[in-house]
């Protein structure tokens, strides 16, 4: 067993679980966060991108202990109980979704692009989403809703 | 995944230790933890190297040394590498998707030694220097194979020194889907030209003779309309067949020299 320690969603938590827990097994069985997703669990699909330090993370490729003593934030850490984050209100408001699977990775790319470069152009947007895919819509709204948040953000 | 046990080293010393059991060494984990959940590597134990002291990058005047824990998104917004190796920074910037870039370390990638991978051919062609804890090791003698270098089993890379080269480009054409080299050529102009071949050869990245001697008589594109690149020993797979990879290696080192200009 091996104790893994690090904030979580602004709290800190510590536990012991096997050595080769999954961080993304970590997040949704141990701490009962199942927002973040598993899609494709071979480091393709993005539905698990969660942020270590505010960097996105594929949480499916590293194990829970490697992020000890880190600041590990899930979709559930992004927004507050009486309002969403503006990259969610304007997935929300662009219909940047349809099932709504591949969305929780989608907006913590989406936040760490618009944090890194609030002035994105839709090519660097594009760029940025490589490693989240998509098979619903196209992109198009998903792009769309990027850009509307990166207003909002940058007004913030 | 099989169990294992996840250890961190404090320094090389102690991880040499560390790793007698069965070990194996982790920097960013962005190709072993995705090995050993499709079960085709167990370690019984992971030696992480996070605390170290192995990331960093230092500005040498005539070269630019490179820690091997150092991420690829470090190398990517570097101003030194920027300045210095332009095409170095071009080449990380390229790696993986931004989550492997945000993970994955440049000592990680060499060590691998994926037949695929970006950072060899920067290693070779750039004429790199392999730090380890006990010795120096030219990149002439690093890359031995397909997932082979020099290192023994308790060797660890701790830093690469890339001299600054006068002019450098890498040229990439990428599997679409995995981002990973179908064929990446990175060429470097110093005192000499050395164009180094990554993601065809069966034995992993190495030099073309025939097209540094063309670039050596005539630096630009032109002057490899006349080489020829043989398509023997190099990678045939549902991706591309030899000789599409060899013209693919003509493609990529003109592309290149027209972008050093």
């Amino acid at each position: 067993m091996a104790n893994v320690s690090f904030t979580f969603n602004g709290e800190s938590i510590s536990t012991n679980v096997p050595d080769n827990t999954l961080l993304v097994d970590f997040i949704r069985e141990t701490l009962g966060k199942t927002g973040t997703h598993i899609g494709c669990d071979t480091s393709q699909c993005g539905a698990c991108v969660i942020h270590i330090n505010r960097e996105s993370i594929k949480s499916c490729s590293i194990l829970a202990v490697m992020a000890n003593g880190q600041d590990v934030t899930s979709i559930e850490g992004v927004s507050n109980d009486e309002e969403m984050h503006p990259m969610q209100q304007a997935f929300h408001e662009n219909h940047g979704l349809q099932c709504g699977f591949c969305t929780p990775g989608m907006v913590m790319t989406a936040i760490e692009l618009i944090t890194n470069n609030p002035i994105a152009s839709e090519q660097e947007i594009r760029e940025g989403l490589e490693g989240n895919i998509c098979r619903c819509t196209g992109y198009h709204n998903i792009v769309k809703s990027i850009q509307a948040a990166a207003k909002v953000m940058a007004e913030k | 995944m099989y169990q294992t046990k996840y250890v961190r080293a404090t320094d090389t010393n102690d991880a040499v230790t560390k790793l007698n059991d069965e070990g194996k060494l982790l920097a960013g984990g962005m190709t072993l933890i995705p090995t050993m959940k499709q079960r085709l590597a167990s370690p019984k134990t992971l030696v992480d190297l996070a605390d170290c002291g192995l990331a960093g990058i230092e500005d040498l005047g005539n070269n630019l040394r490179i820690g091997a824990m150092t991420r690829h998104v470090d190398v990517e917004t570097s101003n030194s590498v920027m300045e210095g190796i332009p095409a170095l920074a071009a080449l990380a910037a390229k790696i993986g998707d931004r989550q492997v870039r945000n993970r994955g370390t440049i000592g990680g990638s060499i060590a691998n030694n994926d037949p695929s991978a970006c950072y060899p051919s920067a290693v070779l062609a750039l004429d790199a220097t392999i730090h380890t804890n006990s010795r120096d090791i030219a990149a002439d003698d690093f890359f031995v194979g397909m997932f082979e270098t020099a290192l023994e089993e308790d060797e660890i890379i701790t830093a690469i020194s890339f001299p600054k080269p006068s002019a450098a480009a890498y040229s990439k054409f990428p599997n679409p889907a995995s981002r990973y080299a179908m064929v990446g050529v990175f060429v470097a102009k110093g005192d000499t030209v050395r164009v180094a071949v990554t993601g065809a050869g069966e034995d992993g990245v190495f030099r073309h003779e025939g097209l540094e001697t063309a670039l050596v008589r005539s630096f630009a594109p032109e002057a490899i309309e006349a080489v020829t690149v043989s398509s023997d020993e190099l990678i045939s797979d549902i991706h591309a067949p030899g000789d599409y990879r060899a013209h693919l290696v003509k493609e990529m080192t003109k592309r290149a020299v027209a972008a050093c200009s």
